[in-house]
């Protein structure tokens, strides 16, 4: 009896100590966890409050005149020769006929983007029938007018401290009262390529590049990779030689991207001499970085499958080929996908080893194959973030929005298979 | 049977690709023009590029922005259509690179000297503007400075603006500025810092008795926390200083053009950074910027020719082109229609002027 009170006494004198040591530890761990929180949504809030006007595009209705005299002037129209500059110059002026100073025109010109008479030349080279009619179309403003509008331009500084000048305000006001100057969806930022004009300039190209890259890593690195999986975890004898191997593999996964990048500027590019800047090397160079990645959430879940269902087939008559791809592949591929997924995101967000390969570079025309130059989306926003263009930097944290918006999906849907068709043993 | 043959489809059709990527010659026929170079030269190129593409008939040149050694090294590799066309260079091609790119074959280069690129010291506009002397600059940021008799240096003991001349605000010298790796940090070295280091006439002297030391003492930036390397993103310096009133900056000039209304360029030697200043060379940071094309090329990259000739239009580089709306100082008139026929003539540079 003498004892247990004892002991019990000892225990309720520190009782109180451990009670708050618990305290403290729960109360540490929820800090930490909210401060974790708390610089996530910070980033997400100045991505958004940044990004989120970049979805936006101020357009500016002119009424153009297609005048067959200075689209077609010797009669025959020739996109080539053809001035559309001219023809946008005389929208504008036509509805500020007050404007004669060459100076004050060329100002006046400048609030439309230069991407107006492309517009107006793709128009008429789908439908030549409209040379000598006229007609309202919407154009994009310049980035300034863009910026002005979206109040990121102050216009109470002084006129010399912004890039706008007292004039151009006027008669941005005045198209604002006219109800000709508009906020539109910017489709431009889904349907173009790459561009110096922050109006113009789109995610298409970087999107596509990015996908071409994809494919080619994920058909090289999840095939490969689940096949050393599979050897490794079934077939391998465990030796000193599997073990070595096994210790480069997690070697592997760490060591910095920008180690592959110069990995395939020595093989890919100069040796096998395939193309710079292409996706298909690309995606060569991710597939290499990704490999470790994918082998070793392979065998793990290849480790998960009990071995009661290896041993009960094999016990049945099943040849080892048979236990592997009739009951050991089937029920691990779930796991598998979930790393290959994983693999893919981390790949997706890549700009290093693309840097080495040529792949960090201005490219307008969106790529239409694993051959054809190309950037990635990550290497497009630091592109971007690098312009001195003030619009950009809008453009920039709305690139960064789709971006993580494309790794949400691809992590959940790595998540959702996991939890859906992954079997618990 | 079914997960098999789909595993066996995909491990084939990737045993496919792989076959048949190393014999791709995709290069084959570059039917576009392919630069490399200065990330000086990038934001330039990349407009004349856009322009020559929209064009219609050739398709839009990829550039790349490797940096002017990078860019060199690439573009003197070898003619053909795996090597560069053209090289962006933010100073002019050295005896070295004209070496080795004889070595590899490419031997009659066109050098185009596009304009004048200004480098500038910046603060916040919110702050009081500032006029500097080159003299001062070296002061702030030389890693030693001369001491109180001649041929003697000691370790920068100035840590205030107004220790090294009153007139000049009393607050902490930090100035944020590219990292060694960065051609502006090169021209600011070469023309700011030198330049007030010849203000010192002894040391000035030892450029021709010891040049190693006097570029070591012109040259060398100091390390204490005064000059923090704010890595190549001038938008981020522009940031920061937007932040920190006190602070100054260090960037290219087509960056304060567009942040007018957020910092504001410091007078250097009584000249301020205005496009007429740098223009006329009154402001004394400036740099030429130039492009490199191969003669070989010509006629073999379709649209090199007409690249060539958009960059030397007047409607792109000229008084009122559409280049000076980013920042290119361009060139005097006579030089530039001199430059834009030669190119035109595709007239090689000759080897002995370097």
């Amino acid at each position: 009896m003498v004892s247990v009170s004892i002991t019990r006494a000892k225990v309720e004198a520190g009782l109180r100590r451990r009670h708050r040591r618990e305290v403290l530890l729960r109360a540490s761990g929820l800090a930490a966890t909210f401060v974790g929180v708390a610089f996530l949504a910070v980033f997400f809030a100045s991505l958004i409050g940044q990004g989120a006007s970049a979805f936006l595009q101020t357009r500016v209705a002119l009424d153009v005149e297609y005048s067959a005299e200075l689209l077609a002037p010797d009669g025959e129209f020739d996109p080539q020769f053809a001035d559309f500059d001219a023809v946008v110059r005389n929208s504008i002026r036509e509805r500020f006929p007050d404007v004669r100073d060459r100076r004050e025109r060329r100002e006046l010109s400048r609030l439309v983007s230069v991407g107006a008479a492309y517009q107006l030349r793709d128009r008429v080279v789908a439908d030549p029938s409209l040379i000598g009619t006229s007609e309202r179309v919407w154009v994009p403003a310049s980035a300034d007018v863009d910026m002005v509008v979206k109040g990121k331009i102050e216009r109470d500084l002084d006129e010399s401290g912004r890039p706008v000048s007292d004039r151009q305000l006027a008669w941005i006001d005045a198209l604002e009262a006219d109800g000709r100057l508009e906020k539109r969806f910017n489709t431009a930022l889904f349907t173009n390529g790459d561009s110096r004009e922050p109006e113009l300039a789109g995610i298409k190209g970087a999107l596509m590049g990015s996908f071409y890259m994809l494919v080619v890593t994920i058909l090289l690195s999840f095939p490969i990779g689940a096949a050393a999986a599979v050897y490794l975890e079934e077939f391998a004898p465990k030796n000193r030689w599997s073990d070595l191997i096994e210790v480069n593999i997690n070697n592997l996964a760490a060591v910095p991207s920008i180690v592959f990048g110069l990995l395939g500027l020595a093989v890919f590019i100069n040796w096998m001499s395939l193309p710079r800047s292409a996706p298909l090397v690309g995606g060569l160079v991710l597939a290499l970085l990704t490999l470790p990645v994918i082998i070793i959430a392979s065998r793990a879940a290849i480790k998960a499958v009990p071995p009661s269902i290896r041993e009960a087939a094999l016990g049945l008559g099943a040849s080892r080929m048979q236990v592997v791809t009739h009951h050991v592949l089937p029920l691990a591929l779930p796991g598998m996908l979930t790393g290959a997924i994983i693999g893919m995101s981390r790949a997706l967000g890549e700009t290093a080893p693309l840097l080495m390969i040529g792949m960090v570079a201005f490219i307008v025309d969106v790529p239409g194959s694993f051959t054809d130059p190309a950037t990635a989306l990550p290497v497009q926003i630091y592109l971007w973030a690098d312009s001195p263009e003030r619009a950009f930097a809008e453009r920039t944290s709305a690139a960064i929005l789709v971006l993580l918006g494309f790794l949400l999906v691809m992590n959940l849907t790595a998540v959702i298979m996991r939890r859906r068709v992954e079997r618990r043993w | 049977m079914l997960q098999r043959n789909t595993g066996l489809t995909v491990v084939a059709s990737a045993l496919v690709a792989l076959a048949w990527a190393p014999s791709a010659d995709a290069q084959a026929g570059r039917d576009y023009v392919y630069i490399v170079g200065s990330s000086t030269v990038y934001p330039f190129s990349t407009v004349v590029a856009e322009r020559f593409g929209r064009g219609g008939s050739f398709k839009t040149p990829k550039v790349e922005s490797t940096g002017t050694g990078g860019g060199m090294k690439l573009f003197c590799d070898g003619i053909g259509v795996d090597y560069p066309d053209i090289s962006n260079a933010s100073r002019a091609i050295k005896g070295s690179e004209i070496e080795s790119c004889a070595r590899n074959g490419v031997t009659e280069i066109i050098e185009v000297k596009i304009g004048y690129d200004g480098i500038v010291v910046a603060n916040a506009a919110a702050a009081e503007p500032v006029s500097l002397s080159r003299r001062a600059i070296f002061l702030a940021l030389a890693k030693q400075v001369p001491g109180d008799e001649d041929g003697k240096l000691v370790a920068n003991p100035y840590q205030r603006w107004n220790q090294i001349d009153p007139s000049l605000p009393d607050a902490k010298i930090e100035v944020l500025g590219p990292p060694p790796t960065s051609g502006t940090r090169d021209a600011f070295v070469e023309l700011g810092m030198e330049g007030g280091c010849q203000a010192f006439p002894w040391i000035k002297a030892l450029k021709d008795s010891d040049e190693n030391r006097y570029k070591s003492i012109c040259h060398t930036v100091r390390e204490d926390g005064a000059y923090v390397e704010a890595g190549e993103n001038d938008n981020l310096i522009v940031q920061k200083l937007e932040a920190n009133p006190d602070a100054f900056g260090i960037f290219g000039f087509s960056f304060l053009d567009q942040n007018g209304e957020k910092v504001q360029g410091a007078a250097i030697d009584g000249a301020e950074p205005t496009f007429d200043a740098i223009a006329d060379g009154s402001y004394p940071v400036s740099r030429p910027l130039y492009f490199y094309a191969k003669k070989a090329h010509v006629d073999v990259i379709p649209g090199l020719r007409g690249f060539l000739r958009e960059f030397t239009s007047e409607r792109a580089w000229g008084e009122d082109g559409y280049l000076t709306y980013r920042g290119l100082i361009p060139l005097p008139d006579e030089e530039r229609r001199a430059v834009a026929t030669a190119v035109n003539a595709l007239t090689p540079m000759s080897v002995a002027s370097n």
